[in-house]
């Protein structure tokens, strides 16, 4: 093992520069995840609470504590905060955090990027609460279909800043997903070929590469969409040979994947948790693997099944029912097989990971099942735009990414924090929500049977819907109430939870191997790989990379297929250039909102800040070129020999 | 309430609900299934070690294999039956009926136009937010949108479709029963998307000729002072400028054609039953009831409002 001498200069080598500075400057996996984290939860709240409103608007007929005005935008920005400013990026930023950790990795690959992405993540964030706050928020949906969403129906700003949010997140998502692919593709430790990458990785991967075909799409429609806007293109406008439809077909081609999108990194995060509390490593490793990746291949083909009523030719429309039914046979494949872990692991602890996981079974299976409903055609005519629908996305999206990300979180909290969150607290947790879950939505399906359209600020007394809604309200109240005891409990428990030590929950992947939280350095040395479960039988007889250079920062770069040792590469320094480009990119983007002149203007700074990011130093080339070991296949690498 | 997808009266809807409830109970028994399966698998005795012998975890893997092959191959099985059971009944949805009575409905920001379609233009009957069909005869809408895309949807009849700007689709009722059934515009389509409802009369054949002929008439002349008090008042003043009553010189198709507004129950798309306190709120005032309408507020000396009320509740 490493003496007290290498650590210092590991550390010396990873560790931020000091002050508030460093803190701008770094590009430390450990910490962006961090921020991610904490700014995606704060947005969580924000949308959560506008939910809250919405629902005591609904709790009464011809209820007047909100406007038809102020809902609208409630609604638009509860949906659009939800995905894309909280579900995307959290579950992205999950793969930040544990992808290096999981496959024994410093860092993630292109550090500098994933700090790029934060300060875009965050500045597109705090314009759209801005605009929100001064009445510009966003009004015709999540979805803002035209021509609603068009010049004519939709004047003043609103609309636009919607627009250019989704291009502040698609951007940070998109460098994410890159980040992930390459990290998990060459940079695992030796000896992870392709068959023993833990299934949270493989999650992650299929995600991304979904997020490298999808967002482009809906990027490319809100640039149509600003444009129609801004320079009276007639992308959409019907009179002018435009059509309406075009925007729908854009964007639910990102639309739907991007609920897998959601949903993939969870279906990861419980193979985790199942197998560790199961003590076993999953069953059915290939059939997992492969369920993911159909997943993401059948999720490209289901789009039209939320354009059922636009009067599309029959047969086509069949076409897309059975694709939509298809892709349960995946999603069946893989609760079978954690079925089996659960049942033939050793003893279960009901800790609380497991106990959200737990609850996805139960809150998921019915979403899934409902979702057959809206795969068919004649059903979904009935079912389509009403509440029915409100109450599957809710137990598809809380239910099958929500309950595994909250038992991610009471599973990797220690890894994150070194201290375990309160398990009391975390039965409170979890029974208000799955109660308050049930509660909330479950009475949403009957209210769209009896012709509760959604997007509805206020329902006459007429209709009979009074009373379920009701219900619903007190179901949201106890979600919130769920949501408190979180929040307590994490704040809590980072000042005086129990202290977690390496490996609190018996973890056999190689985040595990590592201290809680882990040094700036992620490892003290590379750890080599020998099977699926390479902790199993503890952290000693795990084989170590030795021979590394510790002079600059350093990644070992492996091959994608075997995770043999190919090469060395430089890792990038701390820069404080990343969050220049942010800044210029959003002023950019913002500045497009007000006139088309933005984008001229603004690419001046955006070229300055990224000369200023790639400007090459002569003494670290010299360096660089020193150290980095090129692939050549003639020539064995040096350290193969070193490594056990 | 005339308003459920599952309580129907129309033989389109009940074949969607009969659906419904295959989907449901083979739905039922899924989850029954899994739950059952889950419960078991977490609550059933085991040692607490876990595998130390790779062999034995094997020879218990392969258990499992064949469980979960027949698991999924019986999900094979119901996925397709349930996707043809889909396809047939789509199938018999979008057959096109013979002898369909034609209308055309156009979608606005935030009612409906409704024009009853005939060889002969003037048997055509123009009118807003209420329909009349006979009892037993499909009809066939033909739907498209002056402005942003709407939804059509009477639960209790058939499923929705949309109305959507530069495009026609259409959609068939068919009613098994008389009886009065509301519907409500299913895509969102701005502030008072809420309160774009919709009424549908079903009456029999001969109530429906009865109906039809009285809406070919031309606006029923005033008979009284107040009356023509009324009549004049609607000319000159900003009603004019965006509606139609048919034998007078209001011709402007931007608003409902009120030519017959006495004859329908509600007011402002479904939002208020039609009588003259709720017609003179309505023209005071129609953003208090419907917050960002289309129609403004009009300003009229309480005499003229009476007249103008009265008036337009001798429309018959």
């Amino acid at each position: 093992m490493n003496t007290a001498a290498d650590l210092a200069e590991l550390e010396k080598r990873w560790a931020d520069p000091p002050g508030f500075l460093g803190w701008m400057k770094t590009v430390d996996h450990k910490r962006i995840a961090r921020r991610y984290f904490v700014t995606a939860l704060v947005f969580f709240a924000l949308a959560g609470l506008m939910a809250a409103l919405m629902r005591l608007q609904l709790a009464r007929p011809e209820n007047t504590l909100v406007g038809p005005d102020l809902y609208n935008q409630l609604f638009s920005m509860h949906g659009t905060v939800m995905m894309f400013l909280f579900a995307v990026p959290i579950l992205q930023a999950v793969g930040v955090f544990l992808v290096p950790l999981m496959i024994g990795s410093r860092n993630i690959a292109f550090g500098r990027l994933s700090s790029f992405s934060y300060w875009i993540f965050l500045f597109g964030g705090i314009m759209i609460f801005t605009a929100f706050f001064l009445n510009v928020g966003p009004e015709a949906g999540w979805f803002s279909y035209v021509p609603l969403s068009g010049p004519q129906f939709s004047p003043g700003k609103r609309t636009d800043f919607w627009a250019q949010l989704v291009t502040f997140t698609e951007l940070a998502s998109l460098i994410v997903a890159v980040q992930i692919v390459v990290t998990a593709f060459k940079l695992r430790a030796p000896g992870m070929s392709l068959n023993r990458i833990p299934l949270l990785v493989w999650a992650e991967v299929v995600t991304s590469f979904m997020v490298i075909f999808a967002m482009p799409s809906v990027m490319l429609g809100s640039s149509f969409l600003i444009s129609d806007r801004l320079v009276s293109t007639q992308f959409f406008n019907p009179a002018e040979g435009g059509d309406a439809l075009l925007w729908q077909h854009l964007f639910w081609f990102f639309g739907h994947p991007e609920v897998y999108i959601i949903f993939v990194p969870a279906l990861g995060i419980i193979s985790e948790i199942v197998s560790t509390f199961a003590s076993r490593p999953a069953f059915g490793y290939l059939a997992l693997v492969l369920a993911l990746v159909v997943t993401g291949f059948l999720a490209f083909g289901l789009w039209v099944h939320h354009m059922f009523a636009t009067g599309l030719p029959p047969l086509g429309m069949s076409f897309f029912t059975a694709a939509s039914i298809l892709i349960a046979i995946p999603t069946g494949l893989q609760i079978s097989c954690w079925i089996a872990t659960l049942a033939t692991g050793g003893r279960l602890r009901l800790a609380t990971p497991l106990l959200f996981v737990v609850g996805f079974f139960f809150i998921f299976v019915i979403g899934g099942l409902t979702g057959l409903m809206l795969a068919s055609v004649s059903l979904d005519s009935q079912l389509h735009d009403s509440y029915f629908v409100v109450a599957h996305l809710h137990y598809v999206l809380i239910g099958g990414a929500l309950f595994p990300l909250f038992g991610g979180f009471y599973y990797w909290f220690p890894k994150l924090t070194g201290r375990l969150l309160s398990e009391r607290a975390g039965k409170w947790n979890f029974w208000l929500f799955f109660t308050g879950f049930n509660v909330a939505f479950f009475p949403m399906h009957i209210l769209g049977l009896k012709g509760m359209t959604r997007r509805v600020y206020t329902y006459g007394a007429d209709r009979g819907w009074g009373d379920l809604n009701l219900l619903a309200t007190i179901g949201a109240v106890t979600i919130a109430a769920s949501m408190i005891v979180f929040a307590i409990n994490v704040v809590v428990s980072l000042r005086r939870g129990q202290r977690a030590g390496e490996n609190p929950w018996g973890g056999t992947t190689l985040e595990w191997a590592t201290s809680s939280p882990p040094p700036s350095y992620g490892f003290a040395q590379i750890p080599c790989v020998d099977s699926r479960q390479p902790l199993k039988h503890g952290k000693e007889a795990l084989a170590w990379v030795v021979g590394l250079p510790t002079l600059v920062r350093t990644s070992l770069v492996t091959r994608l297929h075997d995770a043999a040792p190919d090469h060395i590469t430089v890792d990038p320094e701390p820069s404080i250039w990343p969050f220049w480009t942010a800044v210029a990119v959003s002023a950019l983007f913002i500045g497009s909102i007000f006139t088309p002149w933005a984008l001229v203007w603004g690419a001046i700074p955006v070229t300055v800040a990224l000369i200023g990011w790639f400007w090459p130093k002569h003494e670290e080339t010299e360096r660089t070129n020193r150290i980095e070991v090129k692939p050549d296949e003639s020539r064995p690498a040096r350290f193969l020999e070193s490594a056990s | 309430m005339n308003h459920s997808a599952i309580s129907v009266a129309g033989p389109r809807a009940r074949e969607i609900a009969e659906l419904l409830v295959l989907f449901v109970g083979v739905s039922a028994v899924v989850y029954v299934i899994v739950v059952c399966a889950l419960i078991w698998a977490i609550r059933r005795k085991r040692a607490a070690t876990r595998f130390e012998d790779d062999d034995a975890r094997r020879a218990a893997d392969r258990k499992s294999r064949h469980i979960i092959g027949a698991a999924t191959a019986l999900s094979v099985l119901i996925l397709i039956t349930l996707a043809l059971a889909d396809f047939f009944v789509q199938r018999s949805l979008s057959a096109h009926p013979v002898d369909a009575l034609r209308v055309v409905v156009t979608g606005h920001q935030y009612w409906w136009e409704i024009e009853y379609d005939d060889p002969a233009p003037s048997q055509r009957v123009r009118t807003a937010n209420e329909l009349h069909i006979p009892v037993g005869r499909p009809v066939e809408l033909v739907l498209t949108s002056r402005d942003v895309i709407h939804s059509f949807w009477l639960p209790s009849i058939t499923g929705k479709k949309d109305l959507i700007p530069g495009h026609t689709t259409s959609e068939v009722l068919v009613a098994e029963k008389p009886g009065v059934f509301t519907g409500q515009c299913a895509e969102f389509c701005g502030l008072q998307h809420a309160k774009m409802r919709l009424v549908m009369h079903a009456v029999s054949p001969e109530e429906y000729e009865a109906w039809r002929q009285q809406q070919l008439q031309p606006g029923r002349q005033p008979a009284t002072d107040e009356e023509r008090r009324g009549q004049s008042v609607f000319t000159k003043s900003s009603c004019i400028l965006c509606h139609s009553i048919q034998g007078t010189d209001a011709a402007a198709t931007v608003g409902p054609d009120l030519t017959h507004i006495a004859s329908r129950t509600t007011l402002a798309a479904g939002t208020l039953p039609n009588d003259q306190s709720n017609m003179a709120t309505w023209i005071l005032s129609p953003h208090a009831i419907k917050p960002g309408v289309q129609m403004p507020a009009t300003q009229l000396a309480p005499a003229d409002l009476a007249a103008l009320t009265r008036y337009l509740a001798s429309l018959q």
